[in-house]
């Protein structure tokens, strides 16, 4: 036998095949019908929002990497998912400049403050959009109706708005499904929600899309499906109970789980591995919380919507959740000793 | 041989890499012609040598007596020459004491008998003496030794008898080709077995993948002990004591306790056979079956190799690739990658496996963690890799262990596997263990 050297590692010597990388970029797999669609339903607008958006992260994150001496951390894909993410829970004719920003502090604010990549507490997506919420209220709730005609024609104006100066509000924008229930108790068909007929957020308002890419990553095990799956059923138990006492003055269970951000927050903001309890559980407990707290926010709250406000609050406990809620180990009596 | 849906819970499922070799009969390995034997080739205290250098010996005598109950002799594997009493290479990389044994070329080999331990006649504490005399430990791989196991302590008993014929490990069939070819010796040894540890029946566990093993088994069901067998699906760290009593016991091992405590004794199907060989005869274990296998083999096979056995000889004879990378004794999930081929075949060695240079992907990037759970769900005693792998990098060793029962781990492997981020966690939690024993000493 000639002369070996010998390659030393400790065991196991054999590997799952998976990566961090691998999972991040799968995502993004699934994300991608659901932007195409958005581009389809809303134009150059949305194509130009979700780019910069994804631009924007994308930057930040390499900038931000490269100014704390470290390793550009842009291939493994997040800062990706973070841009798209944000770019898909923003309306099609936010101003760019606005949308720049958002993706800065998604990135800046929500992960890199943390520690970047599996230390942060929040969907970066979620904590940009927070921002931009809070800072521009009227940018953000100044939607356009999906299909018009002259969506690959022209360019809508205000996505042009110089930074720091009011923008000019275009004559197409028009009330969300969710905003014409709560301040007019116009109820919007639910087969037009489902397929994505409706004004809204770029990526929000396809559910079959958004299903499908959920359902594409649980079937390659990138996704926990508790997740999205005990937030939809609670939001559908909590509403219908609610719509069983009085359909008058409560909308309907279908019309709650296919209006608005619910499904994308769902199947794939809330189902955020690094933001979310890990055991099966904490996963269900912190799925029951974010459904719960949707409909108390959306029938109760001020606002038509709540599904941003419950992740970020479901967020916020799950560290809390991981501590509470602990599997039961092996040959003990309970979780905790 | 009903198989049971029973299981315990989470565990993996690595790709089982068996057919190559599973219907492979064990073939005799030739005789080195220099052995290389360390003393402690066990958990517990070497034994102490009997001979002395240029003696010659007779295959099956004694070269080293047990030295207290948690040590076992050492018998000689060949017919052959002391050559020398030193230090040899082992498996961690130490230095230990040991003999280097010249064995006669032209010897017929033949094994001498001593004296021999009658089933019938014997009592409790001679049949586990008989199995200390003949110099056996657990062949699974941990090398504990099998008598020290089998002594029932004051005030418990023991109801199950469980042989152990999972074999979870990947690649490896040695106990897959003992259960198909040594049906008598397992029989036998069970008899002595429930003999000593007075248990009122006998399981036999075999995962689904060797359904023919557990058929040939059942078939020869003997009439006059309580014996069944019990066929469960197929998952990774089956093989590991607590998980089988969890999975045909329905019982769980209490948190730092022994099997005993849920009134069971776990024993290797092959530690089984070789107490069945050996006893009626009075004789010592001087050979094991092993399996040598690995893409970077040429003759795969499972093979009786005389103990002491260099390993490069081993090699020599099976064939290696030439882009031959890396070399574990024990199968690719909890095996030793070796440091270098002068070591020996140990009485612990279950497998020999061979990867080249393409199976090989040292450069995985470790990612931070990111919570996806996957170790969770994998880790058989649900512990919480992800968060004692944050520990230890805190080196929160004292956290580790009393909150998150880090010591309970026995380190299967299984979270490491499934990492996406490919941070070794398992390497972490042994690391820490020991940092943490050492803690206790001191204290």
């Amino acid at each position: 036998m000639k002369k070996q050297s010998l390659h030393i590692s400790t065991s196991p010597h054999l590997s799952q095949g998976t990566s961090v990388e691998v999972i991040m970029r799968n995502v993004v797999y699934a994300l991608l019908p659901l932007s195409f669609y958005s581009v389809y339903a809303f134009g150059w607008n949305a194509a130009l929002v979700i780019l910069t958006a994804v631009f924007s992260a994308v930057l930040t994150e390499h900038v931000l990497s490269k100014l704390s001496n470290k390793e550009s951390t842009i291939s493994d894909w997040s800062a990706v998912i973070t841009g798209l993410l944000l770019g898909l829970t923003l309306p099609p004719i936010f101003p760019l400049w606005m949308t720049f920003l958002g993706g800065v502090i998604a990135i800046a604010m929500g992960k890199f403050l943390f520690g970047g990549l599996g230390y942060n507490v929040f969907n970066p997506a979620l904590v940009g959009r927070a921002v931009l919420q809070a800072a521009f209220p009227v940018a953000i709730t100044t939607w356009q109706d999906a299909f018009s005609i002259d969506r690959f024609t022209s360019v809508n104006s205000s996505i042009w708005a110089m930074p720091f100066m009011m923008p000019v509000v275009d004559g197409t924008s028009g009330a969300t499904p969710l905003s014409a229930f709560k301040f007019d108790g116009v109820v919007t068909d639910t087969s037009d929600l489902a397929m994505g007929l409706v004004s809204g957020s770029a990526g929000e308002t396809s559910t079959i899309l958004i299903l499908l890419g959920g359902l594409y990553l649980v079937i390659r095990n990138f996704m926990n499906w508790k997740i999205p799956v005990s937030i939809l059923l609670t939001v559908f138990i909590f509403s219908g109970i609610l719509y069983s006492i009085n359909p008058e003055l409560y909308p309907s269970p279908g019309f709650m789980i296919f209006s608005g951000g619910l499904m994308l927050g769902a199947v794939f903001m809330a189902s955020d591995m690094v933001a979310s309890p890990i055991t099966t559980l904490g996963v269900i407990v912190y799925g029951v919380i974010i459904g719960s707290m949707i409909v108390i926010i959306r029938i109760w709250g001020g606002l038509p919507e709540g599904v941003m406000y419950a992740i970020l609050f479901g967020n916020a406990l799950s560290p809390h959740i991981d501590r509470l809620i602990q599997n039961r180990v092996y040959g003990t009596s309970s979780a905790k000793s | 041989m009903l198989l049971t849906q029973n299981t315990f819970k989470h565990g993996i499922h690595p790709p089982e890499n068996k057919d190559e070799t599973k219907g492979l009969p064990i073939r005799q390995f030739s005789f080195a012609p220099l052995l290389i034997l360390p003393l402690s080739q066990h958990i517990g205290k070497a034994g102490k040598i009997v001979v002395r250098e240029g003696q010659e010996v007779v295959r099956g005598q004694l070269l080293a007596e047990s030295d207290g109950f948690l040590s076992v002799p050492l018998h000689s594997p060949v017919s052959g020459t002391v050559k020398k009493i030193a230090n040899v290479p082992t498996l961690s990389g130490k230095m230990t004491p040991g003999i280097y044994l010249e064995s006669f070329p032209s010897s017929t080999q033949e094994i001498i008998e001593g004296e021999a331990v009658d089933l019938e006649s014997a009592s409790v504490d001679e049949i586990i003496n008989g199995i200390q005399q003949a110099g056996i430990v657990g062949l699974g791989g941990a090398a504990f030794p099998t008598h020290a196991k089998i002594k029932i302590p004051e005030g418990k008993h023991c109801d199950t008898l469980i042989i152990n014929g999972i074999e979870c490990e990947p690649y490896l069939t040695t106990d897959h080709r003992v259960m198909l070819e040594q049906d008598q010796d397992i029989f036998m040894g069970i008899r002595y077995l429930m003999k000593a540890t007075q248990a009122k029946e006998c399981i036999i566990g075999i995962e689904a993948n060797k359904q023919d093993a557990a058929d040939y088994l059942s078939a020869k069901l003997p009439k006059d002990i309580p014996v069944s067998v019990k066929v469960v699906p197929v998952k990774y760290p089956q093989g590991a004591e607590k998980m089988l009593i969890t999975a045909l016991l329905g019982k769980e091992v209490p948190s730092g306790g022994l099997p005993i405590e849920v009134n069971a004794v776990v024993v290797n199907v092959a530690t089984t056979a070789e107490i069945g060989r050996l006893l009626p005869h009075g004789r010592g274990i001087q050979e094991r079956v092993i399996t040598v296998t690995g893409p970077g083999v040429i003759n795969k096979g499972n093979y009786l190799v005389p103990i002491g056995t260099p390993l490069r000889f081993l090699l020599d004879r099976v064939g290696v690739d030439e882009n031959m990378s890396e070399v574990y004794m024990g199968g690719p999930m909890m095996g030793m990658a070796v440091a270098n081929l002068d070591i020996s075949i140990v009485k612990g060695t279950s497998a020999v496996v061979v990867f080249t240079s393409k199976e090989i992907n040292s450069n995985h990037k470790v990612y931070p963690c990111i919570k996806c759970g996957a170790c969770v769900d994998a880790c058989p005693l649900s512990l919480n890799p992800s968060k004692l792998g944050l520990l230890a990098k805190f080196e929160s060793y004292d956290k580790m262990a009393a909150e998150y029962h880090l010591m309970d781990c026995f380190e299967c492997g299984s979270c490491s596997y499934v990492c996406p981020s490919h941070i070794p966690l398992v390497q972490y939690f042994r690391l820490s263990k020991s940092i943490i024993r050492k803690q206790n000493v001191k204290s």
